[in-house]
């Protein structure tokens, strides 16, 4: 009896799990609504927790897809990865923020803690709020690569554990100043200019704008059986057109003309 | 006779789940202990509870920071929560017209039952901004962390308070006021310090929970790893080092916040057995 009530969970509710990286979650939910859509018996759990901890879920077997927004390392490579789009890291300060445009080199001395001051900038005589991320998260990762080089980032920094944990703040702080995915920036916050190139796609896509990151379905071993079948589906047009729409860069090159 | 095999069967299962709970207390304090202590004993005690930077990606893990963050976060609360909680548990116990006691102890008994988050919630809404415009600072702060602390431990410091006082022989209070003691007298003077024991119970009770708080604690502290120079900083404790670090924490960083756990289960473990012979004293 208990047996058959087991037996009839599961296959009401025969899927696949997918999960990591908190910066690729939102967007694996949308392609995971779209494809359930399109194959209703099916279904896909998309959870969050990291991208350390969605490489981690595959390798276990916890999850068939983890999700990761940073290369693997070390002991990882022997996983399979797939790049399904690629992100770029907006530096955001709050929509009143006099400043529009900051140099690279600039960039790393307010978050190494050598510039404390938005005077320093040219903006209002006020001390400067960093924003980072938690150690781990792959967009601290990518932006200590890209930005802080062999700089540490200020241990005064406030920490936050989430792309929306770090908008949320800089949205009600008219001094603060963080990194969150491109994809996710909304009228809450303003992207600067990174030594005056635009963060937006085309700058993205031609080489321009230097904080690009990829996205990574990690699969234990070559994909098979649903997981292909759903990595299938990402990488097609349509799933890719959607992803532009949301704000990464997709793979397929030729969407642009499309 | 079947009555009695009736009992003894009962005995014996509420005995097997009572046991259970004990080893589920055991399997987690293993566990803890068998993630962490290899950390601990590769880098040093000294270099992981003195070290004052926490760089994982470096392989630098030194807890002092938030030790002392900790402690600032529930000195704070305490300095906050104390008086607040004691001028309460006079108006209830002593002062209380009866018909409003009935409103205001269930009132304070929904505190305890407000979900920390909510807590965390308001505090990063409503508190957050308002000590930066008026205070300064990044306004996520030490200040911003104990006031909340303050309310979440109200329930705690009251209740086992007022609990205290109200187990006094009536003969104390009787006696007082015969003697010609007015009424706060007879509270300041004779009720209060002989539930003392109990009152002291409480508060260690409420920097226990305010020690062990997390989710609030992420919202609104900040979480910056550095030592802090005052209420207005932004500060990490050991609670909220674990939980905003584990979901990406792997190798030597996630043993580190196994350590990080271990070091508050003795914290927590010598606040509640200072709790417990505090109130054994006061049955004697």
């Amino acid at each position: 009896m208990v047996l058959f009530l087991v037996v009839g969970c599961q296959r009401s509710r025969a899927g696949i799990t997918v999960a990591g990286s908190t910066s690729v979650e939102p967007f694996a939910e949308l392609l995971a609504e779209e494809y359930m859509r399109q194959n209703p018996s099916l279904h896909i759990y998309v959870q969050g927790g990291g991208s350390t901890a969605g490489i981690e879920a595959v390798e276990t077997g916890a999850a068939s897809i983890g999700m990761s927004s940073r290369n693997l390392i070390g002991k990882e490579l022997k996983l399979h990865a797939v790049t399904i789009a690629k992100d770029a890291i907006a530096i955001i300060v709050h929509p009143t923020n006099s400043i529009h445009n900051l140099p690279l080199d600039q960039i790393r001395e307010v978050f190494s803690g050598k510039i404390t001051n938005w005077k320093e900038l040219g903006g209002p005589n006020k001390p400067i709020d960093v924003v980072t991320r938690e150690e781990g998260s792959g967009t601290r990762e990518s932006f200590q690569k890209f930005v802080m080089e062999k700089e540490d980032i200020s241990l005064g920094a406030l920490v936050q554990d989430s792309n929306g944990a770090v908008r949320q703040v800089i949205s009600s702080d008219p001094h603060a100043i963080g990194y969150i995915s491109l994809g996710l920036v909304n009228d809450q916050v303003k992207a600067v200019k990174i030594s005056g190139v635009e963060p937006n796609l085309s700058n993205v896509h031609n080489g321009q704008y230097p904080l690009v990151r990829p996205f990574l379905f990690i699969f234990n071993g070559e994909p098979a059986g649903e997981a292909k079948s759903f990595l299938e589906f990402v990488l097609n047009r349509q799933a890719q057109k959607l992803l532009l729409k949301e704000g990464l860069v997709p793979v397929l090159q030729k969407l642009d003309e499309g | 006779m079947r009555i009695a095999v009736k009992e003894k069967i009962i005995e014996k299962v509420l005995l097997l789940i009572a046991l259970s709970s004990i080893f589920i207390l055991g399997l987690i304090t293993f566990f803890i202990f068998e993630e962490g202590i290899p950390l601990i004993l590769r880098i040093g005690p000294k270099a992981f509870l003195l070290g004052e930077k926490w760089i994982p990606s470096k392989g630098l893990f030194g807890i002092f920071p938030m030790i002392v963050s900790s402690f600032w976060v529930t000195l704070g609360a305490l300095l906050l929560g104390v008086p607040l909680g004691l001028a309460c548990t006079i108006f209830l116990s002593e002062l209380i017209p009866p018909s409003v006691g009935t409103l205001f102890r269930p009132a304070i008994q929904l505190l305890a039952a407000i979900p920390s988050v909510i807590y965390g919630f308001w505090g990063l809404i409503v508190l957050v901004p308002l000590i930066r415009n008026h205070l300064g600072g990044p306004g996520m702060s030490i200040l911003a962390g104990s006031l909340v602390l303050s309310f979440m431990i109200l329930p705690t410091i009251i209740t086992i308070s007022e609990d205290s006082i109200k187990a006094l022989p009536p003969s104390y209070k009787a006696g007082a006021l015969a003697l010609g003691a007015t009424h706060w007298q007879t509270i300041w003077r004779v009720l209060i310090p002989s539930a003392r024991s109990g009152i002291v119970t409480s508060i260690i009770l409420g920097m226990g929970r305010a020690i062990g708080e997390t989710m609030a604690m992420i919202m609104i502290l900040g979480n910056a790893v550095k030592l802090p120079v005052s209420f207005l900083d932004s500060a990490r404790t050991l609670t909220t080092n674990i939980g905003i670090e584990m979901g990406y924490a792997a190798g030597d960083h996630r043993q580190a916040l196994f350590a990080t756990g271990i070091v508050l289960f003795f914290i927590i473990m010598g606040l509640n057995s200072l709790a417990i012979f505090l109130s054994r004293r006061r049955i004697r």
